[in-house]
């Protein structure tokens, strides 16, 4: 099962970014391989329409669970419909590898 | 001659839809033509007149401002009003809405999480695993850490006060205390 997580930076120290779309960098993580791909977001500098395009980018990783610390009104219906569960923590502190150890209970 | 749009309308978020499509009157009307009422009137009416709740915090709900709700409000109580005294049918339909799911929050992990597969139960947090997991209705979507001004927002009726955010009206925030509208303190 493959959980995409928001980064502020590119490494596993790296602090949860707390927006989505608009989002540095996603972790992608597998909890069964317990591997990770690290890809940046190309839609953060996006004029409008970020969430939409980060929601392709991770839809097509085949993640089934995205935490984030906020989510725009304008992707909650598209990840509706494609099944992909939203956890929001809104801890700014939290690091990307604190988020792993949490997952991997 | 230039014929501008009415602005795009904010899509109201629908959390219980109607499971039916809509009511018949016993007896005869049948034939007529239906009152059509979009999903958020019918959501409107669910809020306020069946979970008793105040505007505010209704409005808080959906998702739009208050006058917003009102409205919506007003015209879901006319619509349902004429199709009572004209004897014609009820079909819910169309409406500027988005369906949202379920929130969860975790009480170990302090997270919140919906639930789009909703055939199954919710048992355990997806985060951390925990059990301590409970149905709540609004996340709430400011930090409470953000700019910090000496002003406050008050509560008439009871006196409750909290610290004014910046950009945010005190007229949009709800006592935690008694649930009605705020004001910025001092006016």
């Amino acid at each position: 099962m493959k959980v995409a997580i928001t980064s502020s930076g590119n490494s596993l120290d790296s602090k949860l970014d707390q927006r989505f779309g608009r989002c540095s960098f996603f972790v992608i993580y597998d909890i069964e391989s317990k591997g990770f791909e690290v890809i940046p977001n190309p839609a953060r500098d996006a004029q409008e329409g970020a969430g939409p395009a980060a929601v392709q980018l991770v839809a097509s990783k085949g993640v089934s669970k995205i935490v984030s610390g906020e989510f725009g009104v304008k992707i909650k219906p598209i990840l509706d419909s494609l099944q992909i569960q939203l956890i929001v923590l809104k801890d700014s502190e939290k690091t990307i590898n604190d988020v792993i150890e949490m997952l991997n209970h | 001659m230039l014929i501008t749009m009415p602005r795009q309308k904010r899509l109201r978020r629908m959390v219980n839809p109607p499971q039916f499509a809509g009511f018949h009157p016993v007896g005869g009307g049948s034939e007529q033509q239906p009152v059509l009422i979009p999903y958020e009137e019918y959501e409107a009416i669910r809020l306020c007149d069946y979970d008793l709740l105040g505007q505010a915090e209704a409005s808080v709900i959906m998702g739009v401002s208050r006058p917003t709700f009102t409205r919506i409000y007003e015209s879901a109580r006319r619509n349902v009003a004429e199709a009572f005294v004209l004897c014609r049918p009820i079909v819910f339909e169309g409406g500027k809405v988005y369906f949202d799911s379920d929130w969860f929050h975790c009480s170990d992990c302090r997270c919140w999480f919906n639930h789009p597969l909703k055939a199954e139960a919710v048992a355990e947090c997806p985060l951390c695993g925990g059990s301590k997991v409970e149905v709540c209705d609004v996340i709430p979507i400011d930090k409470e850490e953000e700019q910090v001004s000496y002003e406050y927002c008050y509560c008439e009726k009871c006196g409750f006060e909290k610290p004014h955010r910046h950009g945010q009206p005190c007229r949009n925030e709800i006592c935690p205390t008694c649930g009605v509208q705020m004001r910025r303190k001092g006016s």
